[in-house]
């Protein structure tokens, strides 16, 4: 089947079929690699992207599915302002270990800030909840989402950096 | 297995080769023989390497290029060496790009990550090359003005004469540095660290920009043109072999270009796996395509590899007592028998999976004889091997890419998916494949942690001291040798410690496939140790701090029975000291219902002590703290990566207790497939996490791993503080009260 999807505000054709997941058409038929394979089973968010402005899992939607909803991605998130933020401070306190999670996580975390932008801890644990970091970077997820948000800068800092 | 000792394949002497860089300026590679044994890694850990070499160049406009040798998984090596080389060379950190190496042993002797290896090994290496390129620009400089070296100085990649005012950058002088004679790597003087301008100071790892934008850094990113996608569908259970495969149905759906049945060399441990191999022009079609296949497995290898056999086999041979020894020191049977009070308790872990996020994958090209790969491996030397066994490509036909691996934790210390993408690769000869395996073939195909059983016992005398301690230790392996990671440690607190201690082992043969995970042996052997002996404290009316601190006795270092590093008692005994400091150990705590654990633990080289602040309601366990105090020696080389790697091996250790980690099996198949069972650690479950560096004279040591081991014990103490109920099998499961 042939599909006109709008990605990153430019209309993409693909021919596929219909129930090819949306990360596949991403990352084999267009060659945009930074929407991550995790688990294939929407349990892990390392595809996440935005539908519409909401986080979704791309291994879990079929490309017949989208239509001509708007698709983001992480090569593009750094033209929003929220998404541009978010990568300045995940780089100023350097959240990552192995960085495959990472474009999920800031996906995610560029969702949550567009519906709630000064999330409390439990907002953000909430809305991470489905992105899994297996190296554990989680203290300084928490952190970088509070400075992009400038919810108690300082204090963000001081949780990802309190070393006696 | 890896290769226990130092492969030396070049000169022992270090040579150190200066030359004119292409398009000017210097370059300078420094080849440095190690010591035999100068990282006497624990048993069944990658050994060292018998070389280490460094590259370091300098452009005519001042760019610094260093060479980062060793695979990153994640554990912030391609930021952290360059930084000792770039601060000897005394130059900014803004001039230097780093650029990542190909596999090449004869150039870069071994490339491994693993062991915690890379910090202490490359600390003095790195900084005489840095140190030695920046004696050569001083020379060329001295000679170009005529005056003396000894009157100049450099700061900020620059040099310096206070006397007449003159300066000059480092890529205005690099060529003619490059027609010097480098001087004695030996000799060239070191900084003191109050000096250090780069060392020491937060540093944003090297490849974070281009991660945060999504640009391809990871195997799994590989694209090439013509490429073509796989799957490689192995036997259903472990030990399983191919009889035959009918795919004919599979080769007319859409997208499949090739389905290929390989019968591999029958070491599915360190060789090639049977399967059936799919390609197609897309992977999810490719994957999609394997419920169709009709294939016939010979599966009796793996009758009766379940998780309840083994269990009724490690009760028996504890019933038994039927063990090997492993080590005896004085008679702990008659000070058992005298003994005022006994303490005896068994306790187990299961198998379980690394499950990196980056699923298995590597890609692989094989052209008229010849083999590129590009691999996410944190041994690919190894693979090398592995390709030249299994398929006969010797490694001189082979170009290996290093990428970025999207995280490791040992498991990519096995190489089977570069022999699977090459087996398949020099089917389709001219085409690019790319394998890559779905999180169900990582879940079922790991080289697990093995499981392990201990029937522990201990004697106290009137006065409440530790005077016996034995341990029976069950474990997979074929009777001579432990399966891999399945071994022992003979140092285990508290071995060195009491006069009268016996260690015995009884080994089960098995069909699964074993490996190195985080901290091998010590993830699982802190745990049974630290807990029964919280056990022994409470039985003595102390505290765990307290019991070890009495253990530990005068400072002093206690020698291993085997090739392990020796234990420094004076190091333990701060670390310790300073957690019951930082943690407020002594007091009561704060919160009703928490309550705090102790554990200690010296592996890889690092002395770490550890608590845990939890409280339990119902069948839940929430970690609220974690204090973390850590002896890695005199100096940390980048905060900024080291805060990370201790944070993350206790999110590890943490998840491997609490999420509900075990791997079953019924006969030889793996009963867990994805992340609903096998599940990971999640931000909600996320403790605080301080951190106290203890700094110590000894030379940096590595923070990979050692930070895992006591936090499960920490936390285990601290259910029983909680609860009174002693957890005594991982992971954890409490019922509901």
């Amino acid at each position: 089947m042939r599909y006109r999807l709008n990605i990153n505000g430019v209309i993409r054709q693909v021919e596929v079929p219909p129930q090819m997941p949306l990360l596949w058409v991403l990352r084999d038929e267009l060659g945009m690699v930074g929407t991550k394979f995790g688990c294939g089973k929407g349990l892990c968010g390392a595809c996440t992207v935005h539908v519409d402005g909401a986080a979704r899992r791309s291994c879990q939607l079929p490309v017949e599915s989208v239509g001509h909803a708007k698709i983001h991605t992480i090569e593009h998130i750094g033209e929003t302002q929220i998404g541009a933020r978010l990568q300045q401070a995940w780089l100023q306190i350097d959240v990552m270990q192995c960085g495959y999670c990472q474009a999920g996580q800031i996906m995610s975390a560029s969702a949550l800030l567009g519906a709630q932008p000064k999330p409390d801890r439990q907002q953000i644990d909430s809305a991470m909840a489905g992105n899994i970091c297996r190296c554990g970077c989680y203290n300084r997820i928490r952190s970088a989402i509070r400075i992009a948000a400038g919810v108690d800068e300082a204090g963000a800092q001081e949780e990802s950096g309190r070393v006696a | 297995m890896l290769h226990k000792s130092p492969r030396v394949s070049l000169d022992r002497r270090t040579v150190l080769k200066a030359s004119l860089l292409a398009g000017g300026g210097l370059a300078l590679e420094a080849l440095i023989p190690l010591p035999v044994r100068a990282l006497d890694g624990a048993a069944g850990e990658p050994a060292a390497p018998g070389v280490l070499s460094a590259f370091v160049s300098i452009a005519p406009d001042g760019t610094v290029r260093i060479v980062a040798k060793n695979p990153e998984i994640g554990q912030g090596v391609k930021t952290s060496l360059p930084m000792m080389v770039a601060d000897e060379l005394d130059c900014e950190w803004s001039q230097v790009r780093i650029e990542q190496a190909d596999v090449d042993q004869k150039r870069y002797g071994s490339q491994v990550a693993g062991g915690s290896t890379a910090t202490p090994t490359n600390w003095l290496p790195m900084r005489q090359t840095g140190a030695a390129a920046r004696a050569m620009l001083l020379e060329a400089a001295a000679a170009r003005w005529g005056v003396s070296s000894g009157e100049l100085t450099t700061s900020k990649g620059r040099i310096l004469h206070a006397a007449s005012g003159r300066s000059a950058g480092y890529g205005e002088v690099a060529s003619a540095a490059a027609r010097l004679s480098p001087p004695d790597l030996k000799s060239v003087r070191l900084k003191e660290p109050a000096q250090f301008t780069i060392i020491g100071k937060p540093t944003v790892g090297v490849d974070s920009a281009r991660i945060v934008e999504g640009k391809p850094v990871f195997g799994i990113d590989t694209r090439l043109p013509g490429m073509l996608y796989a799957v490689y569908e192995v036997a259903p259970a472990h030990g399983g072999r191919l009889i035959k495969a009918d795919v004919e149905a599979v080769k007319r759906l859409p997208g499949i270009r090739h389905v290929l049945p390989i019968h591999g060399d029958g070491d599915p441990d360190q060789g090639l796996a049977d399967g059936v191999a799919i390609v197609a022009s897309n992977w999810w079609l490719a994957n999609q395509a394997r419920s169709r296949l009709v294939v016939e497995w010979d599966l009796s290898a793996a009758k009766g590899h379940s998780t309840s056999v083994y269990q009724a086999k490690a009760d028996e041979a504890i019933v038994a007592d039927s063990g090997a020894d492993l080590r005896r020191d004085g008679d702990a049977a008659a000070k058992l028998a005298a003994a005022a009070k006994r303490v005896s308790a068994r306790y187990d872990y299961p198998f379980i999976a690394h499950a990196p996020m980056e699923p298995q994958n590597c890609t692989a090209c094989y052209r008229e004889g010849r083999l590129e790969v590009w691999a996410p491996s944190q041994n690919p030397n190894a693979g090398l091997a592995s390709l030249e066994k299994a398929l006969g490509i010797a490694r001189e036909r082979v170009t290996l890419h290093l990428t970025r691996a999207g995280g490791g934790f040992g498991r990519r210390l096995l190489n089977d998916y570069m022999v699977q993408v090459a087996a398949i690769a020099k089917a389709i000869p001219g085409v690019p494949i790319q394998l890559l395996w779905s999180r169900e073939d990582d879940i079922r195909r790991d080289y697990y942690r093995p499981g392990g059983w201990h029937s522990f016992q201990a004697g106290l005398d009137q006065q409440g001291n530790l005077v016996a301690f034995t341990d029976h230790f069950v474990t997979f392996g074929d009777g001579k040798t432990t399966a891999r990671a399945a071994n022992f440690n003979l140092s285990l607190p508290p071995a060195g410690l009491v006069e009268d201690l016996h260690f015995t082992q009884t080994m089960l043969p098995t069909v699964v496939t074993t490996g190195w995970l985080r901290a091998p042996a010590s993830n699982a052997l802190s745990f049974v140790s630290q807990s029964f002996l919280d056990e022994v404290a409470v039985a003595a009316g102390k505290d765990l701090p307290t019991l070890m601190l009495s253990l530990l006795g005068a400072r002093r270092e206690v020698a291993a029975p085997d090739d392990r590093p020796p234990f420094d008692t004076g190091r333990a005994r701060d670390v310790i000291e300073k957690v019951v400091q930082t943690s407020s150990w002594a007091r009561k705590p704060a919160q009703s219902g928490r309550a705090k654990g102790f554990a200690f633990y010296f592996s890889h080289r690092g002395y770490f002590a550890e608590v845990v602040e939890a409280s339990v309601s119902g069948s839940d366990v929430a970690v609220h703290r974690v204090w973390v105090a850590a002896d890695v020696g005199s100096q940390i080389v980048n905060p900024m990566g080291a805060e990370n790697q201790v944070r993350g091996a206790v999110i590890d250790g943490l998840a491997q207790a609490l999420a509900g980690q075990a791997i079953e099996f019924a006969d030889g198949a793996v009963q867990q497939s994805n992340f609903h069972d096998f599940p990971l650690a999640r931000i909600p479950m996320t403790p605080e996490i301080e951190i106290a560096w203890v700094k110590s004279d000894k030379p940096p040591t590595g923070l990979g791993e050692p930070a895992l081991p006591p936090v499960i014990p920490a936390l285990t103490n601290a259910i029983f503080a909680a609860t009174g109920t002693r957890i005594r099998s991982l992971p954890v499961r409490l019922k509901s009260a």
